[in-house]
């Protein structure tokens, strides 16, 4: 891994200690652009790079950026440091071990959209994580790198830690915006979107903690840098979080358009035992469930190949399954999970969540009928493109993709 | 007089002055977390007095608390786990392991030991599916994230947890474990 981006701490160690960063080039980025560049210098660099949201949808940053009015102020930044997709936690490595580069990230977003505030949204568990980084922003307006008038300019940043308290829809973006206001962590109506009236009412940006990463390598070493690795239409690296049937699961930083191939067997050094890989499931419990057929393990991890697969590379959480798992059993604890972080707002996602979950305990437990296999099937179906956000619609994918993928394994849990 | 504006007056200005101050129900969130990390939950008594600070009703506090899995409103047991038995948790063991662990203590998940000392929870995903079987507790004001875990591993560390709480001289230590691997 010569082109790391990201997890730069594997390669220099300390670099979670400021006088490290800094000995490391840390902050010389912030501090040109804040003395010497206009805030649109940064938003055509990052257009320029191509780079596309790491937090899932993977929409181009810059932009997002853009879509700011300039006549209603002030802007907000909001790094979305929910991490809950399960099988994901590459945000986690971040914020423990290379903190100083999301906080430059967070800083540049800020400057770029000329926001005075921004805050850094943490999931509840993420509570010592939190505390350290509000010692690290004391440290950092201690140093002169945060605070009034920087660098002797007019421009000024505040960056304030909210804690979340245990709520996966937390993760959807207007629901964020509703925790830090202080409301139940439920999504809202778009349009309008957040990017003309997010927090308290105002233009704000949303971003992952690794997209905010990626930002000082962009804007320091350049667009062109950046485009060196990755593809054409998805440029840079990304961090794979590969888990589950693997002998080596972990954290794997990578061009975008890796192979699942090389990832799941050079890296993560093939399946447990050496048993058959039997499917991947690209984006955490809210992928299509893809056979690992020959086809797709040979397919580049990309934002545009992984969709020809019927899945979605998503924030590449990638947990692999072998031949020793029934998909019936996963499927059970996918539905289980949305089930419980359903938010409750609209009937389509609270009530399908909920029939979902009763049909495929009952199949899991043997006491089924061929008819529950449909019956599952139809209510996953009618819950499609009616639920009012993303969440609904996730719980139905692995389901959806399972029956029609692997419906054997359902069929052999049957009553006989 | 609202104790908690008494009590922790400082610490209440600064999480005021966090958030715009036309949008004062913004604190209701950090407030919950002050007031659950001194007394281990959040009575009816404290909601009132975050509901007068954020200028809103205590229903809608309440409905904040309920909410949020993390918010407790009765207090529970000294030391609470909660294993991840998620997705990616369950393909590497964490339900073989959480069952053993449960026998091992002759309880069920959501439940607590007799002496109240123990409650095991099952949660889903904490962001750490690459050193499964994993467990959160949480000991007081402190949150603990143990990772690569056996039933035998946990219980040598209940044990000196519980001894520590017994002996009035030596306090509950605080800090992430990471009793195995590491992310390095």
């Amino acid at each position: 891994m010569s082109d790391l981006f990201l997890l730069r701490h594997r390669t220099i160690a300390g670099l979670n200690q400021l006088s490290i960063y800094l000995e490391n080039g840390g902050f010389k980025t912030w501090k040109k652009a804040v003395t010497a560049q206009k805030p649109e210098d940064l938003i055509n660099e990052v257009k320029a790079s191509g780079l596309r949201g790491r937090g899932g949808a993977g929409f181009p940053t810059g932009v997002k950026w853009s879509f700011l009015p300039n006549n209603i102020w002030p802007h907000y930044v909001v790094a979305n440091s929910d991490e809950s997709e399960p099988g994901t936690f590459k945000d986690r490595e971040i914020l423990e071990y290379n903190p100083y580069q999301f906080l430059e990230g967070l800083m540049l977003a800020s400057y770029a959209v000329q926001a005075k505030d921004a805050y850094i949204y943490f999931r509840g568990e993420f509570w010592q994580i939190a505390r350290r980084f509000d010692e690290r922003i004391a440290e950092l307006t201690a140093s002169g790198y945060l605070g009034d008038h920087l660098f002797g300019t007019d421009y000024s940043l505040r960056i304030h830690t909210h804690l979340g308290a245990g709520a996966y829809i937390c993760g959807e973006e207007t629901a964020l915006l509703e925790s830090i206001e202080g409301r139940l962590g439920q999504p809202r109506l778009r349009p309008p979107f957040p990017a003309v009236e997010g927090l308290f009412g105002l233009p704000t940006v949303i971003n992952n903690v690794e997209t905010l990463t990626n930002l000082p390598v962009i804007i320091g070493e350049g667009a062109a840098r950046f485009r060196s690795v990755g593809t054409e239409k998805s440029p840079g690296t990304k961090i794979f979080s590969l888990s589950g049937r693997v002998k080596k699961p972990g954290n794997y930083e990578l061009p975008l358009g890796t192979t699942f191939r090389e990832l799941i067997f050079t890296h993560g050094e093939g399946i447990i035992n050496d048993a058959k890989i039997k499917a991947i499931m690209p984006a955490g419990a809210s992928s299509a469930l893809i056979p690992a057929t020959d086809v797709a393990l040979d397919t580049p991890m990309d934002y545009e190949s992984v969709p020809a697969l019927g899945g979605q590379l998503g924030s590449a959480s990638v947990i692999i399954l072998d031949e020793t798992v029934n998909i019936s059993d996963l499927v059970k604890d996918t539905v289980h999970f949305f089930k419980h972080e359903s938010c409750g707002k609209c009937t389509p996602c609270r009530e399908g969540t909920y029939w979902m979950s009763c049909i495929i305990d009952r199949i899991v437990s043997g006491k089924s009928k061929k008819e529950d296999i449909d019956l599952l099937l139809t209510v996953a179906r009618n819950m499609q493109n009616k639920c009012f956000c993303a969440l609904g619609e996730f719980s139905t994918t692995a389901v959806v993709s399972a029956i029609d993928k692997f419906r054997a394994d359902f069929e052999a849990r049957l009553e006989s | 007089m609202n104790q908690l504006l008494r009590k922790h007056s400082l610490e209440v200005e600064k999480i005021l002055a966090k958030y715009p101050p036309d949008q004062k129900r913004a604190v209701v969130m950090p407030l919950l977390h002050l007031v659950q990390q001194e007394d281990g939950f959040i009575s009816r008594e404290r909601m009132q007095e975050i509901a007068e600070i954020a200028g809103i009703t205590t229903t809608e506090v309440a409905s904040v608390v309920g909410f949020y899995t993390l918010f407790h409103d009765a207090p529970g047991a000294r030391i609470k786990i909660q294993v991840c038995t998620d997705v990616a948790c369950d393909l590497r063991g964490a339900r073989e392991y959480l069952n053993g662990l449960c026998s091992q203590l002759g309880i069920n998940p959501g439940e607590t030991t007799e002496d109240g000392l123990v409650s095991i929870e099952e949660v889903k995903c904490l962001a750490a599916c690459d050193h499964a079987p994993m467990f959160q507790a949480h000991i007081g004001d402190a949150l603990e994230y143990h990772e690569n875990q056996t039933v035998e591993r946990t219980l040598d560390w209940l044990k000196s947890m519980i001894a520590s709480m017994k002996s009035p001289a030596s306090a509950v230590e605080k800090k992430t474990t990471d009793d195995g691997g590491s992310h390095e």
